[in-house]
């Protein structure tokens, strides 16, 4: 019997759940209330990082999503969504960051991430400031363009019987054992599941509330400027190494540690501020200041280049930075697949390909959810399912 | 000014010049500002002070006594000390914490780039329009400008963009500009009004409510026939050619609901072109603050305000062509209503008599309904996409063409501008949108009422200024 799956949010994180479960031969309808990768998607820079990740469950997540990357590239082609294996630059500041910086590449290396020391960073980034003492190069870091990511996994999931509904999930249906057999949408259709996949990305914490299965998944308000176009400039994804502090913190204030990149369109990215308010658009100028000021401390010719536009979005995060990938203990049928923060759009095929091999039962292309239990829900239940 | 600010007004046009004086009656402390080297506006465009005497552009202005009575009382505040003007300054944001926070490029000494933030409890925000234009092939040629850039060339210098000149589009905005032309001895080989003048005939309470409209267009008519300027209803620039730049427009007679008649097309050579269809309300420093938007008539989303001009952000103010593009004098009425709110909301004294007060609503009441007609009369023409090929660029930043924006709609499912940029670049680029947004916008979605994209830097700032910001 082919198993029926429903998956909430068409972001590029629900988008690859679609394309790995319909190459399985599953039957799978996508279901969001607006157009697809036009959430978080849609604010984010394009990551794809190996080099901000200590070693960890999070680490293991994102070397194998980088392989399904390339495998992503071979099967839609790499211009469809603009994938591009520039490398990460990672440049310290200080002789002290330095060292602090090598021996975090030294743990990343012993975990299996490529790391190329540095000690002339202006050899291979040449408008770099003057007087950094050296840099990591993490060779696999890359990029994409996050919407046509999404929109491209998803053509491909309807290219293998997939589809695509636009609506709002009110609710489960589910059968006298608690299992759930389908959701409710907002117009009053009912959509017939064996599973329902939660990929709502910073909305997962209310879509999982609807399916009876909540999980604790909470804003985190991000910037981005975007440059006037200029020919190339700047060749890697270049940060400073306190970046790395700033992903992993659970400070409540505002950190900003730039990350400066160009991308095919001419144009030069700056990210990425991190704030704890909610879900709060208000524009913060003095966060666009500091944001400024960091990306022309890194590279001085960024002094004389106009911002034309800067948005931001919400990263949606777990309490403890972790995504929450795997079936609900609580809800059987309900998968989770959400709360990547920062790196959903990196850590999206693999979600995918182990939210597959969850519904499969056994692992499906390299994911093997044996080697992923630390993402499992189950971490923030007792074994009675109340909260830890 | 040393003392804090009550008021800050973004736009010195028609609408900030009239907000600021009518604050400064009524004892307030104001600062005005605006991105051009002088007050004025578009409407109210000079040349530079030095010049006036030798570039005569009076025939082009209306409304001048009231001009020069605004910028003498603008004088006064600035001599009181109670107004700081602050021209040449570009506002790239405005926030509100305990109060508004608006945030300038001052570019006086450009191209250095000073950043400032002006403060105060309240925000007034008078930035009028800009052209609304929607592409057919050959628009992209050097020599194809706006009717507006048109008339500012004429306006801020006496310069004509060419000597033998065509006009397209649609409005009333297209007979000043061709006589101002023609009265500088321009050529204008044709003037393509798409619209039917019966249209009209469907609203006479708004034409005889305001005689003054009557006499200004019966004026513009005159200069016309004087110059023998053959004004073409019901027809359209649908295409422009040449190598350098533009030599030709083929010009062609249109379908009720806007179809080129078959068999009508011709070819007229000129070396520039003027196009125009009405204007797109400039609202980049209002949408990032939430206030809520209605739907104009013609095709626009505009700023929703109560009938003291307040917008639905406590604090916040709007007036001239953000609220509904409608001309010069419903900008000035609704600038002095504006002020009057602030007076009030304030805690001081009205500024104008009760008499004037009366007067402002009554003329802010007629010259809306004058500006609803006129752009039921004047409609962006339904099928006006048929003069596209798939080759015609839409977004000129990016160089996206109608086929990509048309695929992006049909293959990749987007219903709105925002999805199709992302899917194409098209509004990535140098001007975010604001030349191609309503095209796109109407290629997607063509029945809703345009609302820009949300921009959150209102117009290009270097990072070396915000840097300093930051310090």
């Amino acid at each position: 019997m082919t198993l029926k799956v429903v998956v909430v949010g068409a972001g590029v994180v629900g988008a690859a759940c679609a394309f790995h479960a319909a190459s399985a031969g599953m039957d799978v309808t996508v279901v969001d209330r607006g157009p697809a990768g036009a959430g978080t998607t849609s604010r984010g820079e394009g990551n794809v990082l190996l080099s901000d990740k200590a070693p960890g469950p999070e680490l293991d997540l994102a070397r194998l999503s980088r392989r399904l990357w390339d495998e992503a590239g071979e099967e839609l082609g790499p211009q469809s969504f603009e994938l591009e294996p520039k490398g990460g630059l990672v440049v310290a500041c200080g002789t002290e960051d330095l060292a602090a910086l090598r021996e975090f590449a030294a743990r990343q290396e012993a975990a299996g991430v490529r790391v190329e020391p540095v000690d002339h960073v202006r050899d291979i980034e040449p408008h770099l400031a003057p007087g950094v003492p050296g840099g990591v190069r993490y060779p696999q870091d890359a990029q994409v363009q996050p919407v046509l990511a999404a929109t491209a996994l998803l053509r491909a999931a309807v290219r293998y019987g997939a589809r695509f509904r636009t609506g709002a999930v009110v609710g489960a249906v589910t059968g006298g054992d608690g299992r759930i057999t389908g959701v409710r949408t907002a117009a009053g259709d009912v959509l017939p599941a064996d599973a329902v996949v939660n990929a709502a990305g910073t909305w997962g914490g209310e879509v999982g509330r609807r399916l009876g299965a909540p999980v604790e998944v909470l804003p985190r308000r991000g910037f981005v400027l975007v440059t006037e176009p200029l020919p190339p400039m700047v060749r890697h994804k270049v940060y400073s190494a306190d970046y790395v502090a700033n992903v992993a913190s659970s400070d409540a204030g505002l950190e900003t540690s730039c990350v400066v990149e160009g991308t095919p369109g001419g144009t030069i990215l700056i990210g990425a501020s991190r704030e704890r308010v909610g879900f709060d658009t208000t524009m913060n100028t003095a966060v666009v200041a500091r944001l400024a000021a960091q990306a022309c401390r890194l590279f001085p010719f960024l002094g004389g280049v106009h911002l034309i536009r800067a948005y931001r979005g919400f990263r949606p995060y777990c309490p403890d930075h972790l995504p929450v990938i795997g079936p609900d203990p609580r809800v059987p049928g309900v998968v989770h697949a959400c709360g990547h923060e920062g790196a959903g759009i990196g850590l999206a095929p693999a979600t995918g390909a182990l939210v597959t091999a969850h519904l499969l039962g056994r692992p499906w292309r390299g994911a093997d959810p044996a080697a992923h239990t630390a993402l499992l829900p189950d971490r923030f239940f007792t074994s009675g399912g109340a909260p830890q | 000014m040393s003392e804090p600010a009550d008021l800050v007004v973004v736009g010195a046009g028609p609408a900030g010049m009239a907000a600021a004086v009518t604050a400064l009656a009524g004892g307030l402390r104001v600062v005005l500002v605006d991105s051009g080297p002088a007050v004025g506006g578009q409407f109210w465009r000079h040349p530079p002070e030095h010049a006036r005497v030798a570039i005569p552009t009076g025939d082009l202005h209306h409304g001048l006594r009231e001009y020069l009575a605004l910028c003498a009382a603008l004088s006064a505040g600035r001599a009181a000390g109670r107004l700081d003007l602050r021209l040449a300054h570009h506002v790239w944001s405005a926030v509100r914490d305990d109060e508004f926070a608006v945030h300038a490029a001052d570019r006086r000494e450009a191209p250095r780039e000073r950043p400032v933030v002006l403060r105060a409890p309240r925000l007034l925000v008078a930035t009028g329009a800009y052209d609304r234009q929607l592409p057919f092939p050959g628009w992209d040629l050097p020599g194809v400008l706006t009717i507006g850039g048109l008339q500012a060339l004429l306006k801020g210098g006496g310069v004509a963009a060419g000597s033998r000149v065509a006009l397209g589009g649609t409005g009333p905005f297209l007979l000043p500009v061709a006589a101002g032309l023609a009265a500088r001895g321009i050529a204008v080989v044709t003037v393509c009004e798409a619209a039917d003048p019966r249209a009209w005939l469907r609203h006479p309470g708004a034409l005889l409510r305001n005689p003054g409209k009557w006499a200004e267009g019966a004026g513009y008519a005159a200069v016309l026939a004087r110059h023998r300027v053959p004004v073409r209803p019901r027809t359209a620039i649908t295409g422009a050619e040449g190598g350098e730049r533009v030599t030709s427009v083929r010009i062609a007679s249109l379908t009720s609901d806007g179809s080129p008649r078959p068999g009508t097309e011709r070819r007229v050579e000129v070396d520039a072109v003027g196009v125009g269809w009405g204007f797109a309300p400039q609202l980049d420093l209002l949408l990032p603050f939430g206030c809520e938007l209605t739907d104009s008539a013609d095709g626009n989303a505009v700023v929703a305000v109560d009938d003291g001009q307040r917008t639905t952000v406590p604090g916040l103010y709007a007036a001239g062509e953000a609220c509904g593009v409608g001309g010069a004098p419903l900008a000035v009425a609704e600038g002095r209503l504006a002020a009057e709110s602030v007076l009030a909301d304030s805690g001081a004294a009205p500024a104008l008599s009760r008499k004037s007060l009366v007067r402002a609503r009554a003329t802010v009441a007629r010259q809306r309904a004058f500006a609803r007609a006129m752009s039921m009369a004047h409609p962006v023409p339904a099928a006006w996409s048929s003069w596209l090929t798939d080759e015609t660029v839409v977004c000129r930043c990016e160089e996206v063409t109608a086929g990509a924006v048309r695929a992006a709609c049909a293959e990749g499912g987007a219903h709105d501008h925002r999805q199709v940029k992302q899917l194409t670049r098209a509004g990535m680029g140098w001007c975010q949108g604001r030349m191609c947004g309503p095209a796109v916008h109407c290629l997607a979605a063509q029945k809703r009422a345009y609302v820009p994209a949300e921009r959150l830097v209102a117009t290009p700032v270097t990072l070396g200024a915000l840097a300093q910001l930051d310090e």
